[in-house]
């Protein structure tokens, strides 16, 4: 057996494949086999290692070295220097944005400092489309143990104790569902894994099915033992294609090692996996919605209950989780439930798994424990605000979340306290904003992708998120009133208590976090015709500082509504009723006088 | 590809791979393991660090002792080449200089296995961005 002494692994990750990682892969393959070193130095795909925006990388074992932005035409340097003599190349190593210093390996990475990696432990670290490599990892161990050395109850009493609650946005206990599901009788049951992930911005799912399809496949198999179900689906949207193409490659591998399939692991238990493709609507998530799309219906959620584990797809019990969650299972089977108890906050046990995303210099995936602070997450992993900006605002949970501000920074992050703070945990969306975001603007962001994503069937969702908008906007362009701030309150209020789903009783959250923790900023839209950051265009103003202008008249004549008057040589004056904020006249005075306000 | 059709098959196979994962599993912590590091700048290669480098792997490997083994750059000792640094765990780096296969040899079984230093120590001159 050869026996390699040194492993380059590249990111295959959606991130890092979009900017050229195939091509560095193959490139890294060939100047080994150039130099002669193919039987010395492996090189092998991964998934996301979580630092995509500075992909492509290329980790290099066992020195850790952890390069960024790689080229294909950094890998004949790569092996010559590195490979070669030792020497890392130093121009791809990251560099710390705080310090401005270079660092030699991933261990140093503040990025990596505090992330404790669960359902992500193998993103990254082995090759997803290898079955042997997951094994080594123990894969497929925890199955083998439930099977020979667990009843099913057994085995739900471990996910009970371990405190797992679902990661898809409820957080509800993945044990006590897997309990009422297998209670449920009947002469089929289904195991469902939702993939969906419609939130903006949001890539978890993704990263650990291209990453780690194995352990989602081992998970359901065990969610299958548990509730006595034999047939597998996974609902993946198919905007997913890597995702689906290595899925697909795991799942025949488990196959043709009799990991799914009849008589697994020598037993008499009996299992497989299909998928199912959704074409990428936020509401097909939600699971009553995500079971009559599998069913070829429209994708429209109805009324729970009944639950999905009492009557599910084809109206048989039907246990539906996310992909994080399911990720979470071998690893509490194999190290045991106190073990992840252990970790993160009394009622929120295990890590979370974040797309960090917005004005911080480290945007990425990031794995925490339960019970990290705002703080740590954003100043620590996410590296501070970009451009030295100061800290505004975090948005978590996606379009159903809300915005924290600086005096949440200290909170743990868990379930509880997300949902006392005004927000929620959502799946894992995290978008920092800075001193430049208007609170405003980015509720009516928000309820943008809700109303365009709304099925349509209730009214309260489907006309109240609309009427919300318009109120937004009429704030925005500086005809707000105090009146409607008070029916933007009551409005949101009456959706949240009256829609039919998930979507829109969530989708007035944006709304009522920013005005409960930014309300001064809709004062300052209402009353003062004022947008503080200077994001509503409407409400700025451009005005001419008297002592700079020479009266030079070329604002005047660039004006394209005349609403600049001035005698040649005299000073200038905009009318604001008639200025419709172009901008030109700001750019053509070489004297700058021009300014906004 | 041949059926599992036990946990012991699965154990098995894990065993099996587990040696080619063994590369990638140790370097995830190396400080709790024994950490060396060889020379291999041009000077280096060309004293012969590459043929320690690899005698050390195989070595080590065979005498069951968990290390992980990386090369480096010039360390700045282009006449006692080949050196390589060993960093037992919780304890200072010690350099050691013109270093073939027996000397690499008295290493392991002296200093790795026993603690015992050897001759050819070369005194640290420099810092490495790991102190700081
Ligand atoms: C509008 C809406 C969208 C949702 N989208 C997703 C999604 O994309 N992925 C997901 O796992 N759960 C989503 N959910 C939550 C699911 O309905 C369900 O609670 C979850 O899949 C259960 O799995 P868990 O308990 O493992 O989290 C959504 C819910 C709503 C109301
Ligand atoms: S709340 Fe919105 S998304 Fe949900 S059923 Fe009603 S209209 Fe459809
Ligand atoms: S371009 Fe500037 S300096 Fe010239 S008239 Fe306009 S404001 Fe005054
Ligand atoms: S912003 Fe445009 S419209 Fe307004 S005064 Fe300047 S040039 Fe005229
Ligand atoms: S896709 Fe490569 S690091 Fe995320
Ligand atoms: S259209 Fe149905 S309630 Fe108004």
């Amino acid at each position: 057996m050869t026996k390699f002494k040194m492993h380059l692994l590249v990111c295959g990750g959606t991130g890092c494949r979009a900017s050229e990682s195939e091509a560095l892969f193959h490139e890294l393959k060939t100047a080994l086999v150039n130099k002669g070193l193919e039987n010395e130095v492996q090189v092998i795909t991964t998934g996301c290692f979580g630092f995509c925006e500075k992909g492509p990388i290329v980790k290099v074992m066992p020195d850790n070295t952890f390069y960024t932005q790689v080229t294909p035409a950094d890998a004949i340097e790569i092996i010559e220097e590195h490979v070669i003599k030792g020497r890392k190349v130093q121009r791809l190593l990251y560099v710390n944005p705080e310090t401005d210093e270079k660092v030699e390996d991933s261990k140093h990475m503040g990025f990596y400092r505090k992330q404790l990696r669960i359902a992500l432990r193998n993103c990254g670290f082995i090759d997803p489309e290898n079955i042997d490599e997951y094994i080594s990892r123990d894969g497929y161990q925890a199955l083998g143990k439930c099977l020979t050395e667990f009843k099913p109850e057994e085995v739900i009493d471990q996910i009970k104790k371990s405190g797992l609650r679902g990661r898809g946005g409820g957080g509800f206990p993945a044990g006590l569902k897997w309990e009422i599901t297998r209670k449920s009788v009947a002469d089929q049951k289904y195991v469902v894994c939702n993939a969906d992930e419609g939130d903006p911005g949001a890539f978890m799912d993704r990263s650990i099915l291209e990453g780690d399809p194995h352990s989602v496949i081992e998970a359901m198999a065990i969610c299958g033992y548990c509730i006595e179900a034999s047939k597998g689906l996974v609902y993946i949207r198919a905007e997913y294609p890597l995702a689906i193409e290595r899925l697909k490659i795991a799942i025949n591998q488990a196959r043709e090692y009799g990991l799914l399939g009849k008589n697994i692991l020598g037993t008499h238990f009996e299992f497989d996996i299909e998928l199912r493709y959704g074409a990428g609507a936020f509401v097909c998530g939600e699971e009553t919605a995500l079971i009559h799309s599998m069913e070829g219906f429209r994708g429209e959620p109805t009324m729970k209950p009944p639950f999905p584990s009492v009557s599910g797809y084809l109206g048989k019990p039907t246990n539906v989780n996310n992909v994080e969650t399911f990720a979470n299972v071998p690893v509490i089977i194999n190290r045991g439930p106190e073990w992840f108890a252990s970790i993160g906050t009394e009622k929120s046990h295990g890590t979370k798994v974040f797309a960090l995303a917005g004005k911080i210099n480290n945007v990425g995936l990031i794995e925490v424990p339960m019970g990290i602070t705002l703080r740590d997450v954003i100043f620590e992993i996410g590296g501070g605000i970009k451009d030295g900006k100061k800290f505004k605002a975090v948005q978590t949970g996606g379009p159903s979340g809300g915005c924290l501000t600086h005096k949440h920074l200290d909170t743990p992050i868990d379930y509880d306290n997300l949902i006392s703070a005004g927000s929620m945990m959502g799946s894992g969306g995290m978008i920092v904003m800075d001193e430049d975001d208007c609170m405003v603007s980015i509720a009516k962001f928000y309820l943008d992708f809700t109303v365009e994503e709304s099925c349509g069937k209730c009214a309260p969702c489907r006309i109240g998120n609309k009427r919300l908008i318009e109120i937004l906007e009429k704030i925005c362009k500086g005809n707000g009133t105090m009146e409607d701030l008070e029916n933007l309150r009551n409005l949101s209020q009456v959706i949240k208590d009256t829609s039919l789903c998930g979507l829109g009783q969530t989708s007035p959250n944006p709304v009522l976090s920013t005005m409960e923790n930014f309300y001064e900023e809709y004062i300052a839209h209402v009353i003062d015709k004022k947008c503080p950051s200077g994001q509503c265009k409407a409400l700025l103003q451009y005005i001419i500082e008297e002592e700079n202008c020479v009266g030079c008249t070329a604002c005047a004549r660039n004006c394209p509504v005349n609403a600049i008057s001035g005698e040649r040589k005299g000073i200038h004056f905009i009318d604001q009723a008639v200025c419709i904020k172009c901008g030109a006249c700001l750019e053509k005075c070489k004297f700058n006088a021009v300014l906004i306000k | 590809m041949t059926t599992i059709k036990s946990l012991d098959d699965l154990r098995k196979i894990k065993s099996a791979v587990q040696s080619k994962m063994l590369l990638r599993e140790r370097s995830d912590n190396p400080e709790k393991l024994v950490q060396i590091r060889v020379a291999m700048a041009t000077c280096g290669i060309a004293s012969g660090a590459k043929t320690v480098m690899d005698y050390m792997i195989t070595e080590l490997e065979k005498r069951n002792i968990a290390s992980v083994i990386t090369q480096t750059g010039c360390m700045g000792y282009c006449y006692a080449e080949p050196t390589i640094e060993v960093t037992l765990p919780g304890k200072e780096a010690i350099v050691f200089g013109y270093v073939d296969n027996k000397k690499a040899d008295q290493i392991i079984e002296k200093y790795i296995k026993n603690g015992e230093l050897v001759e050819g120590i070369i005194p640290v001159n420099y810092e490495s961005i790991d102190d700081k």
